[in-house]
């Protein structure tokens, strides 16, 4: 420590740490506090002021409240955030009151997507506690008379071993200007942590577990119902309704038809519903331009017109000794969610309050005004909790639903969508095509790499590009043109996310053929691209190596250096006992996957054991994840089992079908997902890094565990299977083509 | 048409003011305030609805109220009357400890039916447990320690008696 200019307050408490946004290499040594704390994270640079991120009332029950824009989706986020701020503050979990996603309070921290709510959110809420530590730390001091150094903070009271005197967060809220902008701050050592890194238990679940708790059960005083009725495709046009048959309708009280929006409205929930049935049989629905015949993916990507570019490309192809190229593809995808999306809208006062379980509250709060022509101080989002939320789902699209009919009949009204309108109006994930030639030189090293990859947008989010995306105001009067498609660029991309492989290869040549136009609706889930490529680019891996005659694992390895990369795999394969006997084909087998998501967040090695009968019986699946330092243990594990026992549905089972008309897998008999009966022993190992940063990984086992699938099933029938899903026609169908 | 009926729910007895044919999750959650039973399908597809009635784990969303009334003496539990039902309380409670959630959404139907099948069966095989399932839906990918919190209950049981 020690040099010129002040000292480190906490010296015995508090050292550098590393964080995840910025190179170890920018300190230049101990000259001053804010020359030895990190930079700011980029949600502190929006929101620079602490009193968006912190209150401390000087008469509560000892409790500090911060803010939030990371909000609680079902992925234990508000724990772990909890976990962090009261780590730096110096609190009990219990002292903490976390209010995320409330646009009137909650910082704007973007959408809640993308693994990034531990490396921002997480960055953000650490940053804003540490300089508010800091601050009350100094004025505790200055109050008892003694050095910054020998002050010690426990349930947010400071005292010192020099004095028998002590001070609290809440004595001193006089003390401390909170309006002040956050400032950076030493941040306590990881070795140190006593809250954050471990596994402490959800504080949302006892409510959850026990009665109301979601949006879905919110009742505001005098609040009606509405339904929406919608054509199988969102260009649909009402051809003919009887809005006066509508309107008489049991059950409807009230009824909002502007441009091709139809709802109605009723008191009794239920008498809606069942209103509901009557009234999609008085409503005809034209489709002026018929959707493309479902057919292969793989056949019909390729045919649709597209922009191709060379998103990457690097060092030189070799001529190889053994030359393969293959095709893969995933289907569009539903989100799914067991509870259909749902919004509550108050339009009391002149304002519109709406409760949404958005991804991205402020977000929505713009999209909605603008597109309802308010102004945006008269609307305010308050993000609630939803069911399970995979990526952009229906929950923006029904939270304008909301809006747009409180406001046109002038009372709170509550939308939940049907389980058809979840299914079918909602966007999907985005289906892909990833094509890969490469081949092997004489040492059985790859000499040349490259890949195709056909996709629509990945990301299609209200508030992100252009425009407004909000499926209601494409319909009502007067329509709000649906912005055109556009895919996140590289690095984190979009259908290219995760197409570079993670690999050293002496060249890789990326080429993108971004399709404009998709016959379905199409957004963010779970992944994006990684999913496909991820999914292509291990199979590939495994085929290559077979044609080098060389183990998958070793064939792996021999082709990648970063350490922690090494590490996962060669974990995986110690804890799932690796061995590829029997030899192929003989209906039981073993696959490996890998990933490090997005190329920057959490590393994920797979590994999948199967047993092929009439259909694929995945037994156990091991998975070994290294996201750096870990907050909360047993919240990661849940992350990482859910995302694999999701991805294993994706790619066993799901797939979104569809006539000229629209959506066709619209119920659960029509779009299966993995049963209980299905699921196999999952064990999930954390490598922590304490010293690390911690990264992304909500997301990370999607890609690696379809891969690993797809290999252990190839593994196992001697027949490589390369388009998604693997159900048992699909296999059946190989089989007999190859025979 | 809306009529006055009884019904029996978590040990009380409730007039409610509804349509006989109405679906009972509603009656549950809008004229009775018990939302812990969500609305997933409408069709008995995924269990997010699931109650127990007379001991039996049932789809709330496609029974009839007609089909309950007190006066056939059925008796209705939710997630809200688990508290006073010590085999409900010790599966909620095995849910709490495994961490058996994550969006949480059907999982107070899964509690209900797990509850259904231990009152059954103290010490059910896999096979029972599976098939007590069977009518549940996950989407977060939660299984594994939803089995887990069952096993757990299991446990708990079969470790001496009830409080």
């Amino acid at each position: 420590m020690g040099g010129a200019g002040p000292s480190w307050p906490f010296a015995s408490l508090r050292h550098y740490d590393a964080q995840p946004f910025h190179h170890a290499g920018w300190f230049i040594g101990a000259m001053s506090v804010s020359m030895n704390a990190p930079p700011l994270p980029a949600s502190i640079l929006t929101s620079p002021r602490l009193c968006q991120w912190l209150s401390i009332a000087p008469e509560t029950d000892r409790r500090i409240t911060m803010y939030s824009g990371k909000v609680e989706l079902g992925q234990g986020i508000s724990n772990a955030l909890s976990q962090i701020a009261c780590e730096e503050l110096g609190l009990e979990p219990q002292q903490l009151t976390l209010v995320a996603g409330h646009t009137a309070f909650s910082p704007d921290e973007n959408y809640t997507a993308g693994s990034q709510s531990i490396e921002v959110g997480g960055a953000a809420i650490r940053a804003a506690a540490a300089c508010a530590h800091a601050l009350f730390a100094r004025a505790a001091a200055r109050l008892l008379g003694v050095a910054e150094e020998s002050l010690r903070v426990d349930r947010g009271t400071f005292s010192s071993p020099l004095t028998a005197a002590v001070t609290d967060y809440w004595a001193l809220a006089g003390e401390v200007d909170l309006a002040q902008a956050i400032s950076p701050a030493p941040l306590r050592r990881r070795a140190d942590y006593r809250c954050a890194g471990r596994s402490l238990p959800r504080a949302d679940l006892p409510a959850k577990l026990s009665g109301a708790a979601y949006v879905h059960d919110l009742v505001l005083p005098g609040m009606l119902h509405a339904r929406v009725l919608r054509g199988g495709h969102r260009a649909c046009c009402l051809a003919r309704v009887d809005t006066v048959a509508l309107q008489a309708l049991a059950g409807v009280s009230a009824m909002v038809h502007s441009g091709q929006f139809l709802a109605i409205v009723g008191a009794d929930e239920e008498a809606l519903v069942r209103a509901l049935e009557q009234a999609r049989k008085m409503v005809v629905w034209t489709l002026p331009e018929a959707l493309p015949p479902q057919r292969e993916i793989a056949e019909m990507l390729p045919a649709l017109p597209c922009v191709s570019s060379v998103v990457h490309l690097q060092g030189d192809a070799a001529v190889p000794l053994v030359a393969h190229r293959a095709r893969y593809s995933r289907p569009y995808l539903a989100h799914a969610a067991i509870g259909p999306s749902c919004a509550v809208a108050d339009p009391a006062e002149g304002r519109l309050t709406v409760w949404s379980h958005t991804q991205g509250p402020h977000a929505l709060r713009a999209q909605i005004a603008a597109a309802l022509g308010r102004n945006m101080a008269e609307v305010e989002v308050i993000h609630m909790a939803g069911s399970g939320c995979y990526g952009h789902n229906g929950a923006d699209d029904v939270a304008f639903d909301a809006a747009f009919i409180a406001q046109s009949i002038a009372a709170p009204v509550r939308v939940q969508w049907m389980r058809e309108d979840e299914m079918s109006a909602a966007p999907c994930g985005s289906a892909s095509l990833v094509e890969i030639a490469g081949g092997v030189d004489a040492d059985g090293k790859i000499c040349a790499w490259d890949i195709q990859i056909w996709s629509h947008t990945h990301i299609k989010r209200p508030g992100w590009g252009t425009g407004i995306n909000l499926l209601g105001a494409w319909a009502k009067e007067p329509p709000i043109a649906e912005p055109p498609d556009m895919d996140v660029p590289l690095p984190a991309g979009g259908g290219q996310r995760n197409a570079i492989a993670l690999y050293d290869l002496p060249h890789q040549q990326v080429t993108y053929h971004f399709i404009g136009q998709s016959p379905i609706r199409v957004s963010a889930l779970r992944s994006l691209g990684a999913y496909a490529n991820t999914f292509a680019i291990e199979s590939f891996f495994d085929e290559l190596a077979a044609k080098a005659a060389v183990d998958p694992l070793e064939f792996r390895l021999r082709h990648l250096a970063d350490p922690r990369a090494r590490a996962v795999i060669l974990e995986v394969a110690r804890r799932s006992g690796w061995q590829l006997t029997p030899p192929a084909g003989s209906g039981t087998g073993m696959g490996i996957g890998f990933g490090r998501y997005k190329n920057r967040s959490a590393y994920c090695a797979v590994v999948a054991s199967v047993r092929v009968e009439e259909k694929v019986h995945v037994e156990k699946v091991w998975a070994v994840v290294d996201a750096g330092c870990v907050v909360n243990p047993d919240g990661l594990i849940n992350q990482i089992e859910g995302g694999i026992i999701q991805s294993l549905s994706w790619t066993l089972k799901e797939a979104v079908t569809w006539s000229e008309t629209g959506i066709t897998s619209r119920t659960w008999e029509d779009y299966p997902i993995l049963g209980f009966d299905e699921v196999p022993e999952v064990s999930v190992h954390l490598v922590d890094r304490i010293e690390e940063p911690s990264l992304g990984s909500g997301e990370a086992a999607a890609g690696p565990t379809a891969a690993a699938v797809g290999n252990a099933v190839a593994h196992a029938l001697g027949i490589r299977a390369r388009h998604l899903p693997l159900t048992a026609e699909r296999l059946t169908l190989l089989i007999n083509e190859s025979s | 048409m809306r009529s006055s009926v009884t019904i029996r729910v978590n040990g009380r007895t409730h007039e409610v003011r509804a349509d006989p044919d109405a679906p009972l999750l509603y009656v549950l959650r809008n004229n009775l305030d018990f939302k812990g039973s969500r609305f997933g399908c409408g069709n008995g597809d995924c269990g997010a609805c699931t109650v127990m009635i007379d001991g039996h784990a049932v789809q709330s969303c496609t029974t009839p109220l007609w089909s309950v009334l007190a006066n056939s003496g059925q008796e209705i539990l939710t997630v809200e009357g688990l508290a006073a039902d010590p085999i409900g309380a010790l599966v909620r409670e095995a849910f709490l400890e495994e961490q058996a959630a994550q969006c949480g959404y059907c999982i107070n139907g899964i509690i209900i039916s797990a509850t259904a099948l231990l009152k059954r069966i103290a010490q059910p095989s896999q096979a029972e447990i599976l098939a007590a399932l069977d009518r549940h839906l996950c989407r977060c990918g939660t299984h594994v320690r939803i089995l887990r919190a069952i096993q757990r209950a299991i446990r708990l049981m079969a470790q001496g008696p009830l409080p």
